[in-house]
């Protein structure tokens, strides 16, 4: 969130209703990764750190053409390049790793800030640096292994799908750089309807396993992957083949927490009725303290 | 590139081989994508690595390093053997039919003519057979004579079967068969393949040849004219188009006109020796384009001398310089290094001075050891950058380089800052020959000035103190022609206007006499206005058409595509006279009409051509002249009696081979290839050097240059050694350990990427390991990210014909470090 935008905040973390009031819909958007046609020139990595102002990384060479082992809370777009052999062939697979902005975000969910992560109207998931508390429950939170706890700022980073550009009708500034097309932005519809297209020619070219990467366990992604071995997801920079919120993380939001709040109300609902009966002879209980207000 | 980089799309097969196009060109490389996504085109690439191309290809196959002639003439004698060419398109638009003489002969891998001792051939040997009578020459249009160029061509490549491409190129014989079927899908009508390569090609002693087999190959398939077919080189630098069409190297004028040798003291001499003569009765007529050749000489010297050239004094041709050898700079480094000139029978001594602009030779050069000690005998250095770089600090060099001690070095070194190609406005010639306009985008920072205002006031002070003091020869500076508005720092815009031409006098229109054309002091509208009397001037004739009375061409900016084949006749201007596709006319048969109505990149209307620029008059009807204009013939040539190392490419190994010839063991390597004898020229031989290595650019850098630059560091943070998985087991090497290459020549120290995307090669069924590393560091650059030049284990070996050096094949040994 580093400019303010005029999007509806839809889900906000750390509320156990939902802000926003759906007056206004608007269509999810959506990137789509086509890493059949991928040539991993990382112009996008550049891209991303120039418009989001991130600094240099130092890095060293480690015997791989992949920037860096994993993402960085100064490097949110990482193309990760692994070798497969198939059929007695080579395969040189790039894939595109970066927040993958979930319908049903796990980091939202697993965040005790109040607002520290927002999802907007049109699906996308970001980090609000002002309410962030740098606790890094979001990574817990995240089947994807994405936020990054900066040391630096306190804080937790991430790919904001270049939502300040998007406010503006402009698209991510990853998608913009992309030589050969691979990256498209538009409406989740679109890019599930072009990336199935993709599928469909990958099929005829007799990649049979080609898929497109939809999640269904978070809701399905703001960020689509077309990938010609949808058979093996977990070849593509170890893309989780299933993906879900953890439990630890669904358990404390959908019952736990709501639980807590509970019984916080019916402590104060409970001191409030002792202070009626008994006058105000001493402190309020606190009532049971849940893992967020430790932190 | 004969086609251009949009014209990509169009293609039905993209073959990628000599050129790694989605890395090095990843820009350009969306139009393969492009025809990959709306056309399902095939790629197919030919690389000993599975590279980023190889990634999104859909056919990979693997070759040995440096054996793509044989290779692709196992394509060629597939498509003849399988009848898979284009027939109808190779008797109109090649010298197939041409009967060639009785001298021409090939045996134990010479061509006739050879000369042992001074590596030459005597290209007398290969020409065609004259007829007598008709004093032209002998075709046979049924391609059934036994010496016709297409049955010579049948008996050349015979020896090249799918088995002897195993033996020779280690490519599974299924493999190659599969690229063969794929490649010569395209060898008819209906389908269309093109084919990108780079410097994979052109960096080997057979060079030339590779790239001429690719052009024979695409002959044979009917592929050159055509949209989305053609050969295409990948020019790797944003401008190095426009440096090679503006007199890029030694023995070249602007437009490709030859520098005079020393023999040639007049004009007319010079030009009866440049002037090709028109070629017989062929196929077709030939238009001969060249012939022209005095209109654009006489042009150009009056572009250099302006009005001190004049018919009297053969417009200034004296003041030019004439070449009395070889001139290439492999050959003044040689000589800068040596102390003594190899011309003129070794008595002159050697440069004593360099200016080096936009160029690193310390870096590019190979055996940079040798470079170093080159520079190390200068008394002066001017060095125009925006980084110090290696050429710069040549005198500091690490001691592994073998330089001499800093205080030893006499050589006076100038940095001059120079601003970027951001930083100035100017024109950038792209592989598609497009000359683009592009706007200065910040001013350079501190002191830097742009090139033209460094080399203007360097030529202004020498002009002033020839002026002064007169000395050898002063003619030749002081009549050169100056008329800019601020001399000191010329207008690029003004230089586009002078490289286009303009009208000295009147020019009467040819039509009617009594009309004037141009009148004195207009802009021309192109090369065919251009005179040989001195009523026009021009820079550069195939530049002639971008700075016209319409104004400035090359900042054109309209899309309008009214071919659909990515043509965009009104972006930019590209060269010649804004034609799109090379040739355009052999995309038609004889009668004017598309071999494939769906991609017209030409055709007859009954009336006039269009489409395309046509390369000659628009109402001239086909069959006027063939579609080759530049070859006296006017067809394309499968049969290329001028290379300096045979009418027909060959297989030859490196100039360090890892193995024996398998075709013929006396005749290794090029034999057309002098070796260099200096000291410093030592070359390994495969007992002690076993493993074969090849070097390359990466995506994430560019050049020597990048690596001054924190953020593509990041991306590419240092060197790094490519080694196949099966190599690295058998020396102990893990994946991220550092390890040390060493050749003849000197070694290098890089981290191990062991790989499965390189594997072991094979010559005549035996194993041969194959590595590489990229070139990208030196010893200069952001700290941290410093390495030992890439071309410290080069060596100085090169092409025959371009003298481009060897730097894609050599032997090495392999360490742990």
């Amino acid at each position: 969130m580093s400019v303010q935008n005029s999007f509806e905040v839809v889900r906000s973390s750390a509320q156990v209703w939902g802000s926003g009031s759906s007056l206004r819909s608007l269509p999810a958007v959506s990137k789509l990764v086509d890493t059949s046609t991928c040539i991993g020139c990382k112009a996008c990595e550049v891209a991303c750190q120039e418009w989001n102002d991130l600094q240099v990384v130092s890095t060293e060479q480690r015997g791989t053409y992949q920037t860096m082992p994993t993402l960085d809370p100064s490097f949110w777009n990482l193309i990760r390049f692994d070798e497969h052999e198939v059929d007695g062939g080579i395969k040189w697979l790039m894939r595109k790793d970066q927040c993958m902005h979930c319908a049903d975000p796990g980091c939202l969910e697993a965040c005790p800030a109040p607002g520290a992560l927002v999802q907007y109207a049109n699906g996308i998931v970001d980090v609000n640096p002002a309410q962030c508390i740098g606790c890094g429950y979001c990574a817990t939170g995240c089947p994807f292994d994405v936020p990054r706890f900066s040391a630096k700022t306190g804080k937790m980073s991430k790919c904001t799908l270049c939502v300040d550009r998007v406010a503006v009708g402009l698209e991510p500034a990853c998608i913009k750089s992309c030589p050969t097309g691979c990256l498209h932005f538009g409406t989740k519809e679109e890019m599930v309807a072009l990336g199935n297209q993709r599928v469909s020619q990958l099929k005829a070219q007799g990649y049979a396993q080609a898929a497109l990467y939809d999640p269904q366990g978070v809701g399905g992604t703001g960020v689509v992957t077309v990938l010609a071995f949808g058979d093996h997801p977990e070849w593509y920079g170890a893309l989780p083949r299933a993906p879900r919120v953890p439990m630890a993380v669904t358990l404390w939001k959908k019952w736990l927490r709501p639980i807590g709040f509970l019984a916080i109300f019916g402590a104060i609902v409970g001191a409030f009725g002792h202070h009626l009966y008994h006058g105000n002879k001493g402190h309020l209980d606190p009532g049971p303290v849940g893992p967020d207000e430790k932190g | 590139m004969t086609n251009g980089w949009v014209d990509i799309k169009n293609a039905d097969v993209i073959l990628c081989m000599g050129g790694n196009p989605a890395e090095n060109h990843p820009c350009g490389f969306k139009w393969a994508i492009e025809a990959k996504k709306t056309r399902n085109a095939k790629i197919v690439v030919v690389d000993p690595r599975l590279t980023r191309t190889g990634a999104v290809a859909d056919l990979y196959s693997p070759i040995r390093v440096g054996t793509d002639i044989a290779y692709l003439l196992g394509i060629i004698r597939y498509a003849i053997d399988q009848k898979r060419f284009h027939e109808d398109y190779v008797k109109i638009h090649t010298n197939a039919p041409y009967i060639v003489g009785e001298k021409f002969g090939f045996q134990d891998g010479l061509f006739t003519g050879f000369d042992e001792a001074k590596h030459t051939y005597d290209k007398t040997a290969w020409g065609y057979e004259a007829n007598p009578k008709t004093k032209t020459y002998s075709v046979d249009p049924t391609l059934e004579d036994p010496r016709c160029v297409f049955q010579l061509l049948k008996k050349h490549v015979d020896r090249y079967t799918p088995e002897m491409v195993e033996r020779i190129c280690g490519t599974p014989k299924d493999t190659f068969l599969k690229v063969a079927e794929a490649v010569t899908s395209t060898g008819n009508a209906q389908r269309v393949g093109t084919i990108m390569y780079a410097l994979g090609w052109t960096q080997h002693s057979v060079g030339v040849q590779m790239i001429r087999t690719a052009a024979m190959l695409q002959l044979l398939l009917g592929n050159v004219g055509r949209p989305g077919g053609g050969v295409n080189a990948l020019r790797g630098h944003s401008n190095i188009q426009g440096a090679t069409d503006t007199a890029g190297v030694f023995d070249v004028l602007p437009g490709y006109l030859k520098t005079p040798p020393a023999g040639a003291q007049t004009l007319k001499e010079y030009l009866e020796g440049a002037t090709p003569a028109t070629l017989g009765k062929q196929a077709w007529p030939s238009m001969n384009y060249w012939q022209n050749y005095p209109k654009f000489m006489a042009s150009l010297l009056k572009g250099l001398y302006g009005k001190a050239a004049t018919k009297e004094n053969e417009f200034g041709y004296s003041w030019l310089p004439k070449i009395d050898g070889n001139y290439s700079w492999m050959y003044i480094f040689d000589d800068m290094y040596r102390g003594s000139s190899m011309r003129a029978g070794g008595k002159e001594p050697g440069p004593e001075g360099l200016m080096t602009f936009g160029m690193n030779p310390v870096g590019i050069g190979p055996n940079v050891k040798k470079m170093i000690g080159a520079h190390s005998k200068l008394k002066w250095l001017v060095v125009v950058e925006n980084h110090e770089i290696e050429t710069a600090a040549f005198w500091k060099a690490p001691q592994e380089y073998g330089g001499a001690d800093p205080s030893k070095i006499q050589t006076e070194v100038f940095l001059l800052p120079a601003s970027n190609f951001a930083e100035k406005d100017g024109s950038f010639t792209n592989s598609a020959r497009w000359i683009q306009w592009k706007w200065k985008a910040l001013d350079p920072p501190g002191q830097a000035k742009v090139d033209q205002e460094i080399l203007a006031r360097i030529f202004l002070a020498v002009r002033d103190l020839y002026r002064k003091e007169g000395g050898a020869f002063p003619e030749a500076i002081a009549n050169v022609s100056w008329a800019y508005t601020n001399p000191a720092v010329p207008d690029l815009s003004e230089i586009l206007k002078e490289l286009n031409g303009k009208a000295l006098a009147d020019i009467p229109d040819p039509k009617d006499k009594t009309k004037v054309l141009k009148a004195a002091g207009q802009q021309l509208d192109g090369f065919a206005q251009l005179q040989d009397d001195g009523t026009t001037m021009c820079g550069n004739w195939l530049m002639s058409g971008a700075f016209t009375e319409a104004g400035n061409m090359t900042q054109r900016r309209n899309n309008a595509d009214p071919t659909g084949l990515g043509m965009f006749h009104q972006w930019s201007f590209s060269w010649p006279a804004n034609r799109r596709v090379m040739y355009n006319r052999a995309s038609a048969d004889k009668d004017g009409n598309p071999w494939d109505a769906t991609r017209v990149g030409i055709k007859w209307n009954g009336e006039k051509w269009v489409g395309d620029v046509p390369d000659m008059k628009p109402d001239a009807p086909p069959g006027t002249f063939g579609a080759f204009i530049m070859l006296p013939e006017g067809v394309g040539r499968l049969f290329a009696p001028v290379l300096n190392d045979g009418p027909f490419p060959e297989h030859y190994e490196a100039l360090e081979p890892a193995c024996d010839n398998v075709l013929h063991p006396k005749v290794t390597s090029n034999p057309a290839v002098a070796k260099f004898k200096s000291d410093l020229d030592v070359y390994g031989a495969r007992d002690k050097f076993p493993i074969i290595c090849t070097t390359y650019r990466v995506t994430e850098m560019y050049h020597y240059w990048t690596q001054h630059l924190p953020r593509l560091n990041m991306l590419q943070p240092g060197q790094f050694v490519e080694i196949p998985e099966e190599l690295a087991k058998e020396k102990g090497i893990v994946n991220g350990a550092k390890v040390k290459v060493t050749s003849a020549r000197g070694s290098l120290e890089g981290v191990a990427m062991v790989t499965k995307r390189l594997k072991p090669a094979h010559a005549d069924g035996k194993a041969i390991w194959q590595i590489g590393f990229p070139l990208h560091w030196g010893f200069t650059g952001e700290k941290g990210h410093q390495g030992t030049l890439a071309n410290m284990l080069t060596p100085t070996a090169v092409d025959p014909n371009t003298w481009t050096p060897e730097y894609k094949s050599f032997l090495v040994t392999l360490e742990k470090a």
